[in-house]
């Protein structure tokens, strides 16, 4: 047999988070990428958000900028409208058959400028704001979607479905309507596929007794969400649906669809809604300008993320009501409210009424997504979720095929993101070979040298179709233009952004030898690269560029006084060429990279990250302060899933000791760091000197020491992982022991620690199913807080519950009290239930142990990364860059960030691997463009720049006493340039000079 | 006599604001055309200066708009650029400008609608101060910048 063809290429299926971030991943790893999308654009469900958990960051500004690096990434071929029909082959060679379905819109003449929308006569229900207001039959998904092209609703549109109508097609400046487009089936030849199907909110009409379907007070999150945001049906302003007032009092109603075997089939935990309730509830009291009283009802509030817990806190510091119970009726108001009949925590029955009612609906795979996994022989879950094992997160059943998102389980965005990572890497583990092989790269001509040339600017002002010249008098302000100092050429374009308008600019640039241009459009934010590039093309630096948005910020805006928005058009050209007029071709220079990593740790985190990177053919020297490596888990029995994790570590040992590209330094420690992304120099306390480009650091956590429950006091007192250790030792007294309590929550959740260690209740109800299936004579109590067993891992506490383990909740105010008398234990602990005090006299008492970071304050000054209030390594971007650092060339893994299960673990791990290759993968790295740079004739080194600078790119060259910027590490915000007190910090392309002349020029 | 229309410059972020201004035009969200808009990477590029010499230059009014804290593309631009702000703000106050004519504030990319409420609030605030006569140069040069 021929050697196997491996091809350099993969497919992503869905374009949401998850989809996008592997697409990048893997595109930015040298892989050609496929990134298939079943409707008009990417963005998936959370363009839909308004903000996010827990740092209420706008959902739509955080994702714009990945939206726009996919649409614009010139090996990510981006495939709308799309299904798959057949995956047929195996890994390394797959034919992918797809059929791409029509837009009935040429997509390469689309403006959108939206006239076809204006004149469409056919309203619909819209989708993207949970069809609480209308769409046209021809639209776009949202303002910002990528691609930003419209396309025709084909069921709804009359000249599709009667064959009349066509006005669309009648306004369009640009022609670009095609009523006669047809689907095309085609089959794609990729190494490896990635599926991320996302979601669909959990339906909750059948549910009769929530009176969803009838009753307008009555709706769910998502379409609660859609209220809140700023582009919502309602702009932001919180009103119902019904009669449009203003709710005074909203009652979430959590678990709708979750968590719930009797109506719904769906057992799991949906993982997200406490969090999102959480920050609709915050984010409807700031809307409301008045005292609005919210209530969220719900049986365990699982805040078990980063930076979660302190949310919850905040959320009831702000007057959000929390009332544990699960309501079972919502009974509609004559005046328009829903009244609930509950059973309080304390079993008292008490009717309440409320203006609105919103259920926390959860998160369920779609039937499409079902047949897909029939259909490509995937195995699932009894809940439809992809089955996964916990040591390869995102491989499934079907080699070759990988997935990430809701699909393995319902999940939140930064974990979505992770596993995005994680996919690309494990997806290109197979390829390494091909890397390369099916990229593109763009050859641009080296730039003409301008040196000593005065400037001669061409200025193009755009009519956009009607946009524009609808407004503003284009040819007026023409003749302005050609006034204006060193203007050489000036002219009117129907659309400046078309192809033939492109080159006509190519041509004019030669032909005029035009050294600056400026181009009065649109937004230089979606337009900018377009020009930079047809600049570059043309042989002129792009950077001699500028944009003045006379569309966005003119046209559109003063449709209705076309002689100031012509003055203002004016003004804006002027303000462009001023600029222009004083631009400089900025470098770009080429560093090396060396092609390694250092990873510090030695734990599951780090080794996995260290063989994932082998896989790519990246060498890594992994250091491990310990005797040992394997970390942590050395000390834990088995997964939630009941994986043998000793194990697994012998095996992963094993692979690593084999691997050629990884070498371990045991009972080492960092030393000294240099160096800057691709080029980092460590020296460790062994006295070997690694050189390396990129750092990944997975240093992992510790099990705190209890101050409690007679910790170190009793020799029945254990924690979780010294009664792993037992178990694992097969100790004859815990086999024989017959009382156990586990006590939840020791050490977190507390004011000193406020966060919550996240694995631990799921650690205690798999004890207890152990111990229980062991010995079912034994009995178990659990005293707990909230149980947290988010996701499928609800199955293992109603196992536990099944199996005659005991639950009582404690309170923190009422803390179970334990105290010994001879041989004997006690634990007494208040029953919330009954109202009485329970006394248990167990043979062991286990405590669930916080889980605390080392505070690697030494480390992370030496690498110049941020640690968070409690020591967790502080990632770039709490939801879209979870396993990199701000500072380049820098990245971490597993618990070191925040306690996390050991699936989760690994597929960070896999993430920072993945992260790191992109990395890795150039061999020079492009530095420069829009930098800061120092005038060392200015400078006093007196250091402000170092201190205000957010990523440690500016130093003070000790030698010459002045400062010094580090190109690769800079990121052009200028905040050093502007608190110099001596001007000495210059940022390119936003320069003093550049920037007084656009202030002149604007009065 | 028709209604004194004031000239404003404007210093918007990249990231949010000046975002913020480009949906208010997608969704065609109409506001006085009294601003002139310089893009910053970052309102932390903001120099002093620039408020300095826009009055100088006969600005009537100025209006700095950023991210909200917490979502700085650069993670504290915003910070450092409220800080200079504040301490600006309060020393052209001592020196006699009038409050309303300098404005700062935070408007994200998806707050198109309360991009057009703050700028049909400064333009109001900047009108009722009246022109700018206090802080222009008059002598100053307006003709050509100089290049360098």
């Amino acid at each position: 047999m021929a050697t196997k063809k491996v091809v350099g290429a993969a497919l992503v299926a869905g374009g949401g988070v998850a989809g996008m971030q592997a697409a990048l991943d893997l595109a930015n790893a040298g892989y050609y990428v496929y990134l298939v999308e079943k409707s008009l654009a990417i963005g998936g469900r959370m363009s839909q958000l308004d903000k996010t958990f827990p740092t209420n960051d706008c959902s739509m500004c955080i994702i714009s900028p990945k939206l726009v690096e996919v649409g614009r990434h010139i090996n990510i071929e981006l495939l709308t409208l799309t299904d798959i029909l057949a995956i047929d082959g195996a890994e390394g060679d797959f034919r992918v058959r797809v059929r791409k379905n029509p837009r009935y819109i040429d997509m390469s003449k689309c403006i959108a400028c939206g006239e076809c929308t204006k004149k469409c006569p056919v309203k619909v229900d819209n989708e993207y704001n949970e069809l609480l207001d209308k769409r046209k039959a021809i639209y776009v998904q949202y303002a910002q979607a990528v691609p930003l092209k419209y396309g025709i609703d084909a069921e709804k549109c009359l000249m599709l479905t009667k064959g009349k109508c066509g006005s669309c097609q009648k306004v369009c400046p640009a022609k670009a309507v095609d009523y006669g487009q047809k689907a095309e089936e085609a089959v794609l030849n990729v190494g490896s596929v990635v599926l991320a199907p996302g979601f669909k909110p959990y339906n909750p009409k059948d549910f009769e007794t929530y009176r969803y379907a009838d009753d307008p007070n009555v709706m769910t999150a998502l379409e609660f969400e859609r209220l809140l945001g700023a582009t919502g049906p309602t702009m932001g302003h919180v009103v119902r649906s019904g009669d449009h007032k203003e709710p005074q009092s909203i009652a979430f109603l959590q678990c709708v669809g979750s968590r719930d075997i009797n109506r719904a089939d769906n057992g799991y935990c949906s993982s997200v809604c406490c969090m999102y309730a959480i920050k609709e509830a915050i984010i409807a009291k700031e809307h409301a300008k008045y005292d609005l009283q919210v209530t969220v009802f719900y049986m365990d509030i699982r805040s078990f993320g980063k930076d979660f817990e302190r949310y919850y806190e905040k959320a009831k510091a702000k007057g959000i009501r929390f009332v544990r119970s699960r309501i079972h009726t919502v009974q509609p108001l004559k005046d328009g409210g829903v009244r609930f009949h509950y059973v309080t925590d304390h079993g008292q029955s008490t009717t309440e009424d409320f203006d609105l009612a919103v259920l926390s609906h959860g998160l369920v795979i779609t039937g499409e997504t079902q047949d897909m996994s029939r259909k490509f022989g995937l195995e699932t879950d009894k809940y439809n979720f992809a089955k996964t094992s916990s040591f390869s997160p995102v491989a499934l059943s079907r080699p070759g095929i990988y997935a990430c998102g809701v699909f393995t389980g319902p999940k939140d965005i930064p974990s979505s993101v992770m596993e995005a990572s994680a996919a690309a890497a494990a997806a290109s583990s197979k390829l390494s070979s091909a890397r390369g092989t099916l990229t593109r790269t763009v050859n641009v001509p080296a730039p003409m040298d301008i040196n000593g040339e005065p400037p001669r600017i061409g200025v193009f002002i755009c009519h956009c179709g009607i946009n524009i010249a609808s407004v503003i008098d284009v040819p007026k302000v023409v003749e302005f233009a050609k006034t204006l100092p060193f203007v050489e050429f000036a002219s009117n374009t129907m659309f400046a952004c078309s192809q033939d308008n492109q080159e006509q600019m190519v041509k004019l640039i030669k032909d005029m030898r035009l050294n600056r241009i400026v181009v009065s459009a649109c937004s230089p934010r979606t337009h900018e690269p377009l020009f930079m590039e047809t600049l570059a093309a043309a042989g002129l630096n792009k950077y001699l560029f500028e944009m003045a948005n006379i569309r966005n910020h003119d046209s559109w805006v003063h449709a209705g006084n076309p002689e100031e928005a012509t003055r203002k058009a004016m003004d804006m050209t002027e303000m462009a060429v001023a600029k222009a007029a004083l631009l400089t071709p900025l470098t770009e220079n080429v560093i090396d990279v060396d092609p390694t990593a250092l990873v510090i740790g030695g734990g599951v985190a780090g080794l996995n990250a260290a063989l994932t990177l082998s896989q790519q053919g990246f060498k890594s020297v992994v250091v491990e302060k310990a005797e040992k490596l394997g970390g942590i888990a050395n000390r834990i029995l088995s997964t939630s899933k009941d994986e043998d994790v000793g194990k697994y570590l012998d095996e992963l040992q094993a692979k690593v000791e084999a691997d050629p590209n990884i070498s371990v330094a045991l009972k080492a420690e960092v030393g000294q760091v240099e160096g800057f992304v691709g080029n980092f120099e460590t020296t460790l306390t062994n006295g070997e000197t690694v050189k390396h480009g990129v750092t990944i650091i997975a240093t992992g956590a510790l099990e705190s020491k209890p101050a409690e429950y007679l910790y170190g006091q009793n020799p029945k007192v254990l924690t979780h992982l010294e009664l792993d250790e037992r178990m694992k030792a097969r100790d004859e007294a815990v086999d024989a022991a017959r009382t156990f309590v586990f006590v939840q929550c020791v050490g977190s959740r507390e004011p000193e620690r406020m966060y919550c260690s996240k694995v631990c209740c799921t650690h205690t109800v798999h004890s207890a199913v152990h111990i229980k299936k062991k010995n079912p004579d034994a009995r178990i109590f659990v005293l707990y807080r909230d149980m947290r067993t988010y996701a499928q891992k609800e199955d293992l506490y109603k196992e536990a519950r099944d199996l005659g383990v005991i639950f009582v909740r404690y309170d923190l105010d009422s803390k179970p009290k334990v105290s010994e008398s001879g041989e004997a234990l006690n634990v007494e602990v208040h029953d919330p239930v009954s109202g009485r005090n329970l006394l248990i006299n167990p043979d062991f008492l286990v405590l669930a142990a916080a889980i605390v970071s080392g505070r690697e304050s030494e480390l992370a000054m030496k690498y110049k990364v941020p640690l968070d209030e409690d020591g967790w390594f502080f990632e770039a971007h709490q939801k879209l860059r979870p396993v990199d650092f701000a500072t380049d060339g820098m990245f971490m893994a597993g618990i070191c960030h925040y306690p996390k299960p050991m699936d989760e673990v690994v597929a960070q791990a896999q993430a920072a691997a993945a992260r790191a290759v992109t990395v890795l993968t150039q061999p020079k790295m492009t530095v420069g463009g829009i930098v800061a740079e120092i005038n060392q004739a200015k400078c006093s080194g007196c250091g402000v720049c170092v201190a205000v600078c957010p990523f440690s790119a500016v130093k003070i060259d000790e030698a010459k006493g002045k400062a010094a910027v580090n190109e690769a590490m800079c990121k052009g915000c200028g905040t050093c340039a502007s608190s110099c007190r001596s001007d000495a910090p210059i940022l390119r392309g936003f320069t003093n000079d550049g920037l007084f002349a656009q202030i002149a020029a604007a009065l | 006599m028709s209604e004194f229309e004031p000239k404003i410059v404007a210093f918007f972020c990249n990231w949010c604001t000046y975002g913020a201004a480009d949906l208010a035009g997608v969704s065609r969200l109409d506001y006085p055309p009294n601003f002139r808009v310089v893009r910053l990477p970052c309102t932390g590029r903001l120099n002093p200066k620039y408020i300095l010499e826009a009055f100088k230059r006969g600005a009537d009014g100025v209006w700095i708009s950023g991210c909200h804290p917490g979502d700085c593309h650069y993670i504290a631009g915003n910070y450092h650029a409220r800080r200079k702000f504040m301490l600006l703000h309060h020393m052209l106050e001592a020196v006699g400008l009038e409050p309303g004519r300098l404005h700062f504030s935070w408007i994200s990319s998806a707050e198109a609608n309360k991009f057009q409420e703050i700028a049909r609030e400064v333009v109001e605030k900047v009108r009722a101060c009246g022109p700018n006569v206090n802080f222009r140069k008059a002598e100053l040069d307006l003709g050509l910048p100089e290049v360098a």
